[in-house]
């Protein structure tokens, strides 16, 4: 974690705040269902790279790119055990007719 | 063969020690998304949010979440009372934050809308309370490690533990986002 330029903070600081506001107007007045799941989701993972980016800086150079490796390896877990989990319990309910 | 500091060492591995809390969290967000609509009568997600308040508290966590990064900014230049300063300020912006969040699951329990009501509830308070017990650690390290840098200035120990300290005030930021976005507005 090499230290932020303040530039740097205040861009990550100001990108957050924009997107989280985005969120709420677009949960407000944008489409509902499946297709609001996804916009938000996505806006969600997007902020969360920006903080990432921004205020972890968490970027590649040489040695911290075993913090990119570790984190790769962390979503990988994270869909098998989320995604998975969804996959079955939604099938689980088809099947047994919840 | 490279040679790492201590310093590098210990981030990288409190960094390690961040990605399985991350994994803790995405456990109970799959039990949140998978028992959301298990509400047994009771409240929906639509009905326990109050779209204002939740936009506050979570630009306020943000807010501290910027000025922890300041804190960092001005640790690695060796400015020791910028430091001091910026973490009080984290400390009392995560402050009012937990009072919400707090404040919030207290005025849903009063409704009768309790963790034991409904399975959705049940999700919602164990996704929200390990949130919130996260951020009191937080706040917790955030005194602890307040006296040691008044007393002894910037030590290497002092920087690497605030920088630690840094890492995870971020983490807990990251995960309101999400915590926000699938609770509050799906």
């Amino acid at each position: 974690m090499k230290p932020s330029k303040i530039s740097s903070l205040i861009t990550g600081f100001l990108a957050s705040l924009g997107l989280i506001i985005l969120a709420y107007f677009t949960a407000k007045t944008g489409p509902s269902g499946t297709t609001m799941s996804f916009i938000l989701m996505g806006l969600a993972a997007l902020q969360a790279v920006v903080q990432l980016l921004f205020f972890f800086n968490l970027k590649t150079e040489k040695a911290p790119h075993w913090y990119w490796i570790m984190f790769l390896f962390t979503i990988l877990i994270m869909v098998v055990v989320v995604g998975g989990s969804l996959w079955i319990m939604s099938n689980l309910n088809y099947n047994m007719m919840m | 063969m490279e040679t790492h500091s201590t310093h590098d060492n210990t981030l990288f591995g409190f960094w390690v020690y961040l990605l399985t809390d991350v994994m803790l969290f995405a456990s109970l967000f799959a039990a949140y998304l998978v028992l959301m609509n298990g509400t047994y009568g009771g409240p929906t997600s639509s009905d326990i949010g109050r779209p204002v308040y939740v936009l506050v508290e979570t630009s306020l966590l943000l807010l501290s979440s910027f000025t922890a990064g300041c804190a960092g900014f001005f640790m690695s230049r060796g400015k020791k009372i910028a430091t001091i300063a910026l973490w009080i300020i984290t400390f009392v912006l995560g402050s009012i934050f937990m009072l919400m969040e707090g404040s919030d699951l207290v005025r849903l329990y009063g409704l009768g809308w309790g963790w034991d009501k409904s399975a959705f509830l049940s999700a919602l308070f164990t996704l929200i309370g390990t949130h919130g017990l996260h951020v009191a650690f937080g706040l917790m390290w955030i005194i602890v490690f307040l006296i040691p840098l008044i007393r002894e200035g910037l030590t290497s120990t002092v920087t690497r533990r605030l920088a630690c300290l840094q890492m995870f005030w971020h983490f807990v930021n990251i995960v309101w986002i999400f915590i926000f976005t699938v609770v509050y507005l799906i």
